[in-house]
C-alpha cells in the first residue's frame, strides 16, 4: 500500500475513531516498521498522544481547579475542532493553543475533538467572585430571557434550555470557570475572540454592557453541571440568529 | 550612546563605498536568459516542488490567510518586516512581473522598479539557484490563484528604514551567483550542497550574522540565535557518530517525518517540516543529510554574553531539585537515562538543542511542550505538555540545569532569571 493511498484510507475513515485506530496500527506496522519497535512501556493510544492537553484540560478533558481551563470533555465535537482551528488559522489568540495547533492537520485536529467529545462532561468546581443579589438576577435574566430592548437574545436559546449545548457545534455553557466565561465574553466583544462569520457572539457581546458580560459570567459559573449531561441532539426552536459557528 | 555612533560611522561609510565601488555587475541584471520550455505542466510541477522546498508559503502566508497572498508578520532584530503577495493578482502580487523580474529579484535581489530588497527574503541563499529552476517556481507561481492583497508596510528601526543603505549593504555582502558543482563530489552531495545553500536555505537561520545581519561566512551552519523569535537553530555541521549512512538515513528521515528514532522537531523547525521538508523526495533528503554531515565543523557563534553566571553551590542545589522534578514529570517518556524512546520521544543526551551555547530551546520546550508536526508519514504526533502553568521559573532552571548536566551532557547551569525572560516569548 502507498502512502498515497494510506492518507486517502485515512481520510475516508476519519468519523470512524476505532476502525481508524485499528487501521491506525496495521498501517504503522505496514508502512514504517520502524514506528512499531518502540518499547511497550508507550501506549500507542490516542490517550498518550494527547498529555499535551491533560495536563490543563484535566484527565479525560476535565479542567483543573486552578480557575482558568475550561472543561473540554463532553463538548459537541464540531465545537471542539472549530476552537481548534480557529487558535491555529489566527481567530483566537491564546498563546499557547496558537502554539500547540500550529503545525496539526485537520484530521488531526478532527480526531483531537472527537475524542474529548467523547468524553465525560463533569469538572471540578471553580471559585466565582462574590456579587449582589440584583447582579446574579440580571445575569439570570439575560441567560433565561435576553434583553429585547437591546435585541439581545436568551443564551438558552441557542445553547438549549439545559445550557448544556446542541449538537453539532454549539457548546454548553455550564461548569465552566468564571474567569475563562468572562475572558470569552470580553474577548468577543473587544474582537480578540471570533468565529466564522457570520460572528453572531461578536454580535450580542457589542449589544451588551461590560457589566451584563459580568453578570453573566458569574451566573453562569454558579451554575451545577450534571456529570452524565449530554449536549442536546437538536435544537427546539428556530435559533434568533444565524451563527458561522454553528456548522459542522 | 557609542554603539549607535558606530553605527552611523559605519553606514556613512557603506554609503561611500556604493559610490566608489558601483560595480558593473549590476548595469547587466540578467546574467542568464530564460530558456523556453516545452512541457510546461512538468515545469509548474517541477515549480512547485522547488517552491515547497524553498518554503515560499511560510513567509508569503499569513495565519490562516489565503496562500501566497503575504501579510506575515516577521519580527527581526531590524524592526517587524511585513511579506507581500506573490499570487499573480496583477494590482497586488506579481501579476505584471516578467520572468526576468522574478529572475532579478530572486539572484540579484532587486525588485522589478530595481530598488534593493531587504535580505529577510533570502535572495542572498536563493541567489544560488539557476535560471531554469527559478524560472519553474515562477511558472508555478503564475499558476496558482490569484488573490487581491495589497502590500502593507514594514515597521523597521531607524536606520534600516532606509532602503537606499540597502545598496551599500548588497555591494559589501552580496556577491550573486549560481551554485557551481564541486567536481569532487558525487551527485549526490551537489545536490544536497544545492538544496541546502540555495531553495533551502538553511543558513537563514543555522548560521550566525554579523551585526548588519550578513550570514557570518567562518560560521556557516553552525548553528544561530533567532533573535527577536527567542529561538536557537543548532548547528548542523555536526560529525555524526554512527556511519556516514546511517547517520544520513536518520537525519532523512527526521526531515521528511518530523521525527527519527533519537530525534523530533519543534519550535519553528516544526513549522518548516511542515510546510516544506516534508515534501522533500526520499532522494533530496538524502543528498541533504549526506552534503551536511560532509562538513568541516565550522566555527561556533560565541555564546549569549547576557546569561547570567550560577555558582557551584546553585548549580548543585539546582542539580538535586532537576533531578527530582525528571524524575516526577519527564522519565516516564524521555526516561530515567534521558535515552528517550525511538521515534516517540526525543533522546535528551548528546541533543544538540539541549546542549547549545544558548538553553532558550530546552526553557521555552519545558515552558511550552508542543507537537511534532503532523506530515503524511506521521499524521498523528505525540505531544509534550507545557509546563509553564505549574513550574515556577527556578523549577524550569532546575530541569534544565540537570538535562544539560547529566548522561554526558556537559553544558551551563541556568539562572530562574534567564527562564522569566521566555515566559512570554512570541509563539509564532
Amino acid at each position: 500500500m502507498t502512502t498515497m493511498q494510506a492518507r486517502i484510507v485515512h481520510k475516508v475513515m476519519g468519523r470512524l475513531r476505532w476502525t481508524t485506530r485499528v487501521l491506525g496500527l496495521v498501517l504503522a506496522v505496514a508502512v514504517r516498521p520502524a514506528l512499531a519497535a518502540a518499547p511497550a512501556q508507550i501506549p500507542d493510544t490516542i490517550e498518550q498522544r494527547l498529555k499535551t492537553c491533560t495536563v490543563c484540560h484535566g484527565a479525560h478533558g476535565r479542567a483543573g481547579n486552578d480557575g482558568y481551563y475550561p472543561s473540554i470533555g463532553g463538548k459537541p465535537g464540531a465545537y471542539l475542532y472549530h476552537q481548534l482551528v480557529n487558535f491555529r488559522d489566527g481567530r483566537r489568540h491564546y498563546p499557547t493553543m496558537v502554539y500547540l495547533t500550529s503545525n496539526l492537520t485537520d484530521a488531526y485536529l478532527h480526531e483531537i475533538a472527537d475524542y474529548f467529545a467523547a468524553q465525560n462532561l463533569a469538572i471540578e468546581r471553580t471559585e466565582a467572585p462574590t456579587v449582589g443579589p440584583e447582579v446574579l438576577a440580571r445575569g439570570e435574566q439575560l441567560v433565561r430571557n435576553g434583553d429585547p430592548g437591546r435585541k439581545v437574545p436568551a443564551c438558552v436559546a441557542c445553547h438549549d434550555s439545559s445550557l448544556g449545548g446542541v449538537l453539532p457545534a454549539t457548546p454548553g455553557l455550564v461548569g465552566l470557570p468564571h474567569d475563562y466565561l468572562f475572558a470569552q465574553l470580553a474577548n468577543w466583544r473587544s474582537g480578540a475572540r471570533k468565529a466564522l462569520p457570520p460572528d453572531c457572539m461578536a454580535e450580542i457581546t457589542k449589544r451588551l454592557a461590560p457589566d451584563d458580560l459580568r453578570a453573566v459570567a458569574v451566573w453562569l459559573s454558579l451554575q451545577h453541571a450534571s456529570p452524565d449531561a449530554r449536549p442536546a441532539a437538536k435544537l427546539e426552536q428556530v435559533p434568533p440568529m444565524e451563527c458561522g459557528s454553528t456548522t459542522p | 550612546m557609542k554603539k549607535i555612533f558606530l553605527w552611523i560611522v559605519s553606514l556613512g561609510a557603506l554609503a561611500v563605498a556604493i559610490v566608489v565601488l558601483w560595480p558593473a555587475y549590476y548595469g547587466n541584471p540578467s546574467v542568464e536568459t530564460s530558456v523556453p520550455v516545452a512541457d510546461s505542466t512538468a515545469q509548474i510541477a517541477r515549480g512547485r516542488y522547488l517552491a515547497q522546498v524553498s518554503d515560499c508559503m511560510a513567509c508569503h502566508t499569513a495565519r490562516g490567510g489565503t496562500p501566497f497572498a503575504g501579510g506575515r508578520a516577521i519580527k527581526t532584530a531590524y524592526g517587524t518586516f511585513v511579506t507581500p503577495n506573490i499570487t499573480p493578482d496583477v494590482g497586488t502580487g506579481l501579476g505584471s512581473w516578467s520572468t526576468d523580474d522574478f529572475w532579478r529579484a530572486m539572484h540579484l535581489g532587486r525588485s522589478r522598479d530595481g530598488h534593493p530588497l531587504y535580505p529577510v527574503f533570502p535572495y542572498t541563499d536563493y541567489t544560488h539557484i539557476t535560471r531554469a529552476d527559478a524560472d519553474a517556481i515562477y511558472a508555478y507561481l503564475r499558476s496558482i490563484p490569484a488573490a487581491s492583497a495589497p502590500s502593507q508596510p514594514h515597521a523597521l528601526h531607524f536606520p534600516y528604514d532606509q532602503r537606499w543603505l540597502m545598496y551599500a549593504w548588497q555591494r559589501v555582502y552580496f556577491t550573486p551567483g549560481v551554485y557551481q558543482p564541486n567536481p569532487q563530489q558525487s551527485e549526490a552531495w551537489n545536490r544536497g550542497a544545492y538544496l541546502v545553500n540555495g531553495a533551502g536555505h538553511c543558513g537563514a537561520c543555522h548560521t550566525s550574522r554579523n551585526a548588519m545581519g550578513s550570514a557570518l561566512s567562518k560560521s556557516a551552519l553552525a548553528g544561530g540565535f533567532l533573535v527577536a523569535q527567542d529561538w536557537y537553530a543548532p548547528a548542523l555541521d555536526q560529525t555524526p557518530s554512527a556511519s556516514r549512512s546511517a547517520a544520513a538515513s536518520e537525519l532523512a528521515t527526521l526531515l521528511r517525518t518530523g521525527t527519527s528514532a533519537r530525534h523530533s522537531v519543534y519550535g519553528p523547525m516544526s513549522e518548516v517540516v511542515f510546510g516544506s521538508l516534508q515534501y522533500l523526495t526520499n532522494e533530496d533528503a538524502l543528498a541533504i543529510a549526506d552534503y551536511l554531515h560532509s562538513l568541516p565543523q565550522s566555527e561556533p557563534p560565541p555564546a549569549p554574553a547576557d546569561m547570567a553566571k550560577v555558582s557551584g553551590q546553585y548549580t548543585g542545589e539546582l542539580m538535586q531539585r532537576g533531578a527530582q522534578l525528571y524524575h516526577n514529570d519527564c522519565a516516564a517518556c524521555h526516561q530515567i537515562n534521558g535515552a528517550g524512546v525511538r521515534h516517540i520521544y526525543p533522546a535528551l543526551g548528546a541533543n544538540a538543542s539541549v546542549l547549545a551555547p544558548s538553553p532558550v530551546n530546552a526553557i521555552r520546550m519545558v515552558l511550552n511542550g508542543g507537537f511534532a508536526p503532523a506530515t503524511a508519514l506521521n499524521p498523528r504526533p505525540f505531544g509534550m505538555p507545557p509546563f509553564s502553568p505549574s513550574y515556577s521559573d527556578s523549577d524550569v532552571a532546575a530541569v534544565v540545569t540537570y538535562m544539560r548536566q547529566s548522561w554526558g551532557n556537559d553544558a551551563s547551569a541556568v539562572a530562574p532569571q534567564d527562564v522569566a525572560r521566555f515566559r512570554s516569548a512570541p509563539v509564532d
